[in-house]
């Protein structure tokens, strides 16, 4: 038998080697992506069997799961991995990861070594952390308030604050390979204000990523100097001050709430033009509303400490501060309806999975707005309606958004196409479960059932069961795609370059791409929404 | 199952009103956000044939009045949110003071007449009641839904909060800041009397001194009268009529003697000095409890009703 034998340059990315070790040392950025990706999705399933037995713990108002302890170190251990092991690194190191380069007609990204090395570091933030976790865990809440964390608590506090520290710098150096690759290897004619959305707002997140980690990698150090060598930073017995630990940790913490959102952001943008076969409406606006966020998002921590003993004077201000950072949020819904308006609409798994997004988005906005007004927090701040806020955004956001952009770009990722109709399916129930599972939540919080409780008062238990009766669709919606996906890998049909009649660089090289992406570097001549008239392209 | 929350103080009222408004607000947005999606991605869809006619050119406009619409939304809300909050920031001159003191897991609260209680609060209805509240170990926080306050409780210091309750009845207590294994059992009760039954109340469960009784015989044990009790040569400020007046300090500017600032200058002296005196005075910093504190804190409160009474 005969075979065709491709030049080097035209081969997958994906047949380049088989071997493990051609996996484990590759600099490909796609095939870091795909790393990433396994790694993150381990993550998420192993921190959504946390959330899930939280919710199997609350069905009774004494608690199902008998002990206390054990409940404390599961909603710890759900917030730890959900936040630095799957919130943060979710889009930019997977999507992101895969798609900037090829998005800006490159081969890879500047420092593709310092890529790989990211991912290991990534890894051995999370082995430490999860040795951690299993080795006994901690009780102090994804949060380390101190004097609890540092001089109370039982645990291996220093083992999983090593673990984030390590991780950090994995984030560090992602957030500046990005920075750089943005600004260096843009292809010919690709000028800024012909980027795609999702390329501003990871540029946006990793400004983030690179000036606010290392507040967060200062603040857990001094938390270990305190908790091993008992040098007075914190508490008050100490010679510290409690409330400084909340000052530093929530100046990390609060634009990290940015980092979880603004690539969500980003992939909406890329994919409500494309299925409503329209320009995106107000692109420049859309654009530096997400650098806005990025920057106005250092300037209201303060919004967590509206009860915590923080001046008259400064929470005033930090209120301000927050509601101003919410309208650039609001321009972007603004300007995706617009985007609609007018447009030939199409409803494949990506744009449902988006449509969903916005209405999350906007409800887990909208809540913010109670959480801002300083006299609502008093009454509501630290219960359920937090939870549920901050989920909203987090999760009916953040990961529908994953979802949405996992599937808009999983035939250029694998070069198979996944089920369409199951495809809606899951869409829909994550929707349906999600609101099921978190909207009670806000109600609970206005009654004011606190959050992080073991146990509670019988009269919630009404709306405390509705949430995981909505917590085991959300559960089954999550896992559908885990299969079908997988599926799709073994027998899915063989996706086209451009299976949705996207404009961007990525969609003009095979699916999946060559190795080194291109086999000719493109020339760019216009936007990347410039669909044509509807009728001209038939998709 | 209910869906609204009983109030039962009157200065919740205002945060009800702003929570109502907040829920017509979100309501009207979320109208406008869903009802817009639904009726463009039904009349735009793909294979629609309907006349899409020409495009909105000028994005310009649309941008502007939503970004200015937004804002004067947004900047009233946080006007009102603030006034409520600063309103609820100062506790009336006249307020009853009630001391709280948290450790893990249970809440101590000390009335004035030296009566104690755990986990639960008595107070009297139509009354301003000001909590004095601190912690002996890790951050906690005092939450009465039904009054809609809620307030940190830090360890090293005292924070305050204060709330007029109108409505006879008995309401949840929670601390609502997660303090460790027992977090959902640091719970318990405000019991809400009309004043006749808290006076009641007090007496029978008024044995022994007051808490003011108490620290005074705390002030000579712990040897702060030997300088304050103004003898012979006097290294200390008298402290007689401190209590709620001006205090100047040694660097110009000036105090009002609260809860707060005495219990700072027994813990660090040497941060408020007052004007033409030395810094002479030891920290009483691990030296003296929060439980004694509190009695020294009432006693100097009772030298300041001697004066002005």
């Amino acid at each position: 038998m005969s075979q065709i034998v491709l030049p080097q340059s035209q081969i997958s990315y994906l047949s380049d080697g088989v071997s493990l070790r051609s996996w484990l040392l590759t600099t490909d950025h796609k095939r870091i992506g795909i790393l990433y990706m396994i790694s993150i999705t381990f993550f998420f399933f192993l921190g959504g069997s946390a959330a899930a037995l939280i919710r199997y713990n609350l069905i009774l108002p004494e608690g199902a799961i008998q002990s206390a302890e054990t409940y404390n170190r599961l909603f710890t251990m759900h917030g730890i991995i959900m936040v630095w092991f799957f919130l943060v690194p979710a889009v930019p190191v997977t999507i992101g990861n895969f798609v900037v380069p090829l998005m800006l007609g490159a081969r890879d990204l500047a420092f593709p070594k310092l890529n790989l090395f990211s991912w290991y570091l990534f890894m051995a933030g999370g082995f430490c952390a999860l040795y951690a976790l299993f080795s006994g865990g901690v009780d102090t809440g994804w949060t380390f308030y101190t004097p609890l964390s540092s001089n109370y608590a039982q645990g291996h506090v220093v083992a999983v604050v090593a673990g984030i520290f390590i991780s950090g710098f994995s984030t560090i150096a992602t957030g500046l390979n990005f920075i750089i690759t943005i600004h260096r290897l843009r292809a010919p004619g690709l000028t800024w204000y012909r980027l795609p959305v999702f390329i501003w707002s990871l540029y946006s997140t990793s400004i983030i990523f690179v000036l606010a980690t290392p507040v967060l990698a200062i603040t857990l150090l001094l938390l270990v100097f305190e908790t091993l060598f008992h040098v007075g930073v914190f508490d008050p017995r100490l010679g510290g001050d409690p409330l400084l630990f909340q000052h530093m940790f929530w100046f990390y913490s609060h634009p990290a709430v940015y980092i979880m959102i603004l690539p969500g952001l980003g992939i909406v943008s890329e994919i409500i033009p494309v299925f409503a076969r329209k320009e995106l409406f107000g692109y420049k606006f859309v654009v530096w509303a997400s650098v806005s966020i990025a920057v106005i998002a250092f300037f209201v921590w303060g919004h967590h400490m509206f009860v915590s003993g923080q001046s008259l004077f400064a929470s005033v201000a930090f209120s301000l501060l927050s509601y101003l950072v919410a309208v650039p949020s609001a321009i972007k819904v603004f300007n995706w309806l617009g985007t609609l308006h007018k447009g030939h609409i199409r409803f494949d798994a990506p744009m449902i999975y988006a449509l969903g997004f916005i209405g999350l988005f906007t409800m887990g906005g909208i809540t913010g707005l109670y959480l801002a007004a300083l006299a609502a927090d008093i009454h509501l701040h630290d219960t359920y309606f937090v939870i549920a806020h901050f989920h909203y955004i987090m999760v009916g956001g953040m990961v529908s958004a994953y979802f949405a952009g996992l599937h808009y770009w999983w035939p250029k990722m694998t070069g198979k196409m996944y089920p369409e109709m199951i495809a809606r399916a899951a869409a829909l129930l994550m929707f349906l479960g999600f609101n099921l599972t978190f909207f009670p939540q806000y109600i609970l919080g206005y009654l004011g059932m606190p959050r992080r409780y073991h146990a509670y008062p019988p009269e919630f238990q009404v709306l405390n069961v509705l949430s995981s009766a909505g917590a085991t669709i959300l559960a089954a919606a999550y896992l559908l795609p885990l299969f079908y996906l997988t599926f799709s890998i073994f027998r899915g049909e063989r996706a086209p370059a451009n299976p949705w009649g996207s404009l961007g660089l990525e969609w003009q090289t095979p699916s999946p791409p060559f190795t080194k992406n291109f086999t000719v570097t493109p020339l760019v001549t216009k936007g990347p929404y410039e669909f044509p008239e509807p009728g001209a392209i038939d998709v | 199952m209910r869906l609204t929350l009983p109030l039962a103080a009157s200065t919740g009222a205002a945060t009800d009103y702003l929570l109502l408004g907040l829920v017509a607000v979100s309501l009207a947005v979320l109208a406008l956000v869903f009802g817009l999606m639904f009726f463009y991605v039904v009349r735009y869809r793909h294979n629609s044939p309907i006349d899409r006619g020409a495009m909105a050119e000028k994005s310009f406009r649309f941008e502007i009045s939503w970004t200015i619409g937004t804002l004067v939304i947004f900047f009233g809300l946080f006007i009102w949110g603030s006034i409520i909050y600063v309103r609820l920031y100062q506790p009336p001159g006249d307020a009853l003071k009630i001391y709280v003191v948290a450790k893990q897991w249970m809440w101590k609260v000390e009335h004035a007449g030296g009566q104690r209680e755990i986990n639960a609060l008595h107070v009297p209805t139509n009354t301003s009641v000001e909590l004095i509240m601190t912690s002996e170990d890790v951050i906690h926080d005092f939450f009465v839904p039904a009054f809609r306050v809620k307030r940190d409780v830090l360890p090293g210091q005292y924070e305050t909060m204060w709330f007029r309750a109108d409505r006879v009845g008995t309401y949840h207590l929670f601390c609502s800041q997660f303090c460790g294994t027992a977090h959902s059992n640091m719970i318990g009760q405000v019991v809400v009397m009309p004043p006749k039954d808290y006076a009641d109340w007090l007496t029978t469960n008024g044995a022994g001194d007051t808490l003011a009784d108490q620290g005074k015989g705390l002030f000579v044990r712990y040897g702060c009268a030997g300088c304050h009790l103004g003898g012979g040569t006097v290294r200390a400020p008298s402290l007689a009529g401190l209590y709620g007046s001006p205090v100047p300090l040694s660097d110009g500017s000036t105090v009002i003697a609260d809860d707060r600032y005495i219990r700072d200058s027994i813990m660090y002296p040497k941060q408020q000095v007052v004007a033409s005196f030395e810094p002479v005075m030891p920290s009483f910093a691990n030296v003296i409890g929060e439980d004694d504190l509190v009695r020294l804190v009432a006693y100097i409160h009772s030298l300041a009703a001697e004066t002005h009474g």
